[in-house]
């Protein structure tokens, strides 16, 4: 199911949380929604899955209006939000079955649903203690497990991997990007690993208002710009090298970053590559390039550049 | 309606997995049957083959023991953030307030089947007037439906169980004894609205066994009302 956004806006008070935001999301896409604390992440999601209303603008679920269905969209939406609410009171087991009743799940599936996500959620030995006896990752499994008992076309999820340990973080992501290929996916995260990890699509807002939307190498082909390089040469003379360096018609700027052991950084000229030019001039010259890394901008770099103001 | 009582279940469930229901089933039997059986006006001192004694009693540990069950309704669902993942389901909010209305009434019924020993009791001693009983026990039912709505009402405006059981009583003192005293108090229009608006002398009525359609209205008008004003409160949300 796609869903289309368009012109959201939400204001608290003074406040607007949301403002004017459009964008969309197609089936087999996993979005990842990334922004600071208070950026109105939260607030989209809430919006999304029905718990607050839309105050301009429209969600459409399928092509349909989310005003118009009174409701009804939210079967097919599985949501996980944001501290992963739980009765801490009800065992695992009676909450899968309380989730699946409200969701719509027929009395007959309940029961095999719910050992089918006990399985994929790894929470066996745990499926009889109540969910307040529980370690905040087992929680957190229990969150994903009731978020997809009912086999949502549509997945909503605020921050999926937080409390979990490393193995799990990991056999989740993947869970997620396997979901991703039949469903649709919005994940909100704060851990940018994560994102390259799991997500074809970068949307990143700020202060209610999309700032980026593209995928991770779009992303960074518009923040990087020029083509940096980080290289070592050996049996030469640093300053010689920093010298002919310099020379090179394609070559921007050079650093000499560590003397003793000729580390260089090589900015380009823009839209050019130094790489070839460089091996030319050690052939040349019979020195020997020990090390040759493109330096590509982390997101966590165009996260900032976006996000800092 | 499957969604409401699916909700509901899971309300008395946790009434039953917890301390939470056996502390007031309790203390509403222990406090109803002493009163009814062992100190100041009881049922023996009257000396009739009755149940008004225990009816006028129970209307009163009514009134406190039903806040006591529907502060956490609305207001700890809110606290904890579980009312996100309830919505967020195919539940509205008109679902959510009656599956929880259903579930406290459910409770109070469980708490008034307990109490069928008494009438056990006294139609061994005397003559017991069946209809009579009958109707006291629907009084009580109907008392209960409008001091739960009310109880849901105070629930949720409110993220604090505390602050929603003393609205909860606050509220039902009027109608329980504060409109009675302005009855007497006013005369005129004044006075003829606060006796309309007493719900004593409604319960009375019903519990002297006269079912009349004026006190039914009074009662379900209450309980619509509250309800209703609970699903408008919880419909604003107030993001926390």
């Amino acid at each position: 199911m796609d869903i289309q956004i368009e012109k959201l806006t939400k204001t608290y008070g003074p406040q607007t949380a949301v403002n004017n935001i459009s964008f969309d999301v197609k089936t087999g896409e996993v979005l990842g929604f990334l922004g600071p604390n208070g950026a109105g992440k939260s607030t989209t999601m809430k919006m999304l899955t029905g718990y607050i209303g839309i105050e301009k603008g429209d969600i459409r679920i399928g092509g349909k209006s989310v005003r118009d269905t009174d409701g009804a969209f939210k079967q097919h939406i599985g949501y996980l939000p944001e501290n992963n609410p739980l009765y801490l009171d009800m065992p695992v087991m009676d909450y899968l079955e309380f989730c699946a009743s409200l969701q719509g799940v027929e009395k007959a599936k309940i029961g095999s649903r719910i050992r089918e996500m006990i399985g994929i959620c790894g929470l066996n030995r745990e499926k009889h203690k109540k969910i307040g006896e529980l370690s905040k990752g087992y929680r957190q499994r229990v969150g994903l497990a009731q978020a997809m008992i009912h086999d949502p076309e549509i997945l909503v999820l605020d921050e999926p991997t937080t409390g979990l340990d490393p193995n799990q973080i990991i056999e989740i992501r993947k869970l997620i990007r396997d979901l991703g290929k039949e469903k649709t996916v919005i994940l909100s995260t704060h851990i940018l690993p994560e994102v390259e990890a799991t997500c074809d699509r970068i949307l990143i807002i700020n202060r209610g208002s999309i700032v980026a939307n593209g995928t991770p190498e779009t992303l960074r082909k518009q923040a990087q710009g020029n083509e940096v390089l980080k290289l070592r040469i050996e049996d030469g003379d640093a300053q010689t090298i920093l010298k002919a360096l310099n020379a090179l018609d394609t070559v921007r700027e050079v650093d000499l970053i560590q003397q003793d052991t000729n580390l260089f950084e090589v900015q380009s000229m823009a839209n050019t590559s130094s790489k070839r030019n460089i091996f030319q001039l050690c052939v040349e010259h019979k020195w020997v390039l020990t090390e040759l890394t493109p330096l590509e901008t982390k997101l966590e770099d165009i996260f900032r550049n976006l996000t800092v103001n | 309606m499957h969604t409401i009582f699916t909700i509901a279940k899971r309300e008395l469930a946790t009434f039953f997995d917890s301390l939470i229901a056996y502390i007031i089933l309790g203390l509403f039997l222990g406090f109803s049957g002493f009163f009814t059986w062992l100190y100041g006006n009881d049922i023996f001192l009257v000396g009739q083959a009755n149940l008004r004694v225990f009816f006028n009693i129970a209307s009163w540990s009514l009134f406190f023991f039903i806040p006591a069950i529907t502060m956490k309704m609305l207001a700890e669902e809110r606290k904890t953030g579980t009312l996100e993942l309830l919505l967020t389901k195919s539940v509205s909010d008109r679902q959510l307030i009656l599956g929880k209305f259903l579930g406290s009434i459910l409770l109070v019924c469980i708490a008034l089947l307990a109490t069928l020993p008494y009438v056990l009791t006294v139609a061994n001693i005397g003559n017991l007037d069946n209809g009579g009983t009958l109707c006291g026990y629907l009084g009580l039912l109907l008392l209960s439906l409008a001091y739960t709505a009310i109880g849901i009402f105070a629930s949720s405006i409110t993220t604090n169980q505390i602050v929603a059981f003393m609205t909860a009583l606050f509220i039902g003192l009027f109608f329980q004894i504060i409109f009675g005293v302005l009855a007497q108090n006013f005369t005129g229009n004044m006075g003829r609205i606060f006796d309309a608006l007493d719900l004593q002398s409604h319960f009375e009525s019903i519990s002297r066994g006269v079912i009349d359609s004026k006190d039914l209205v009074y009662f379900l008008s209450i309980t619509v009302l509250g309800l209703y004003l609970g699903e408008w409160f919880l419909s604003k949300r107030h993001i926390s």
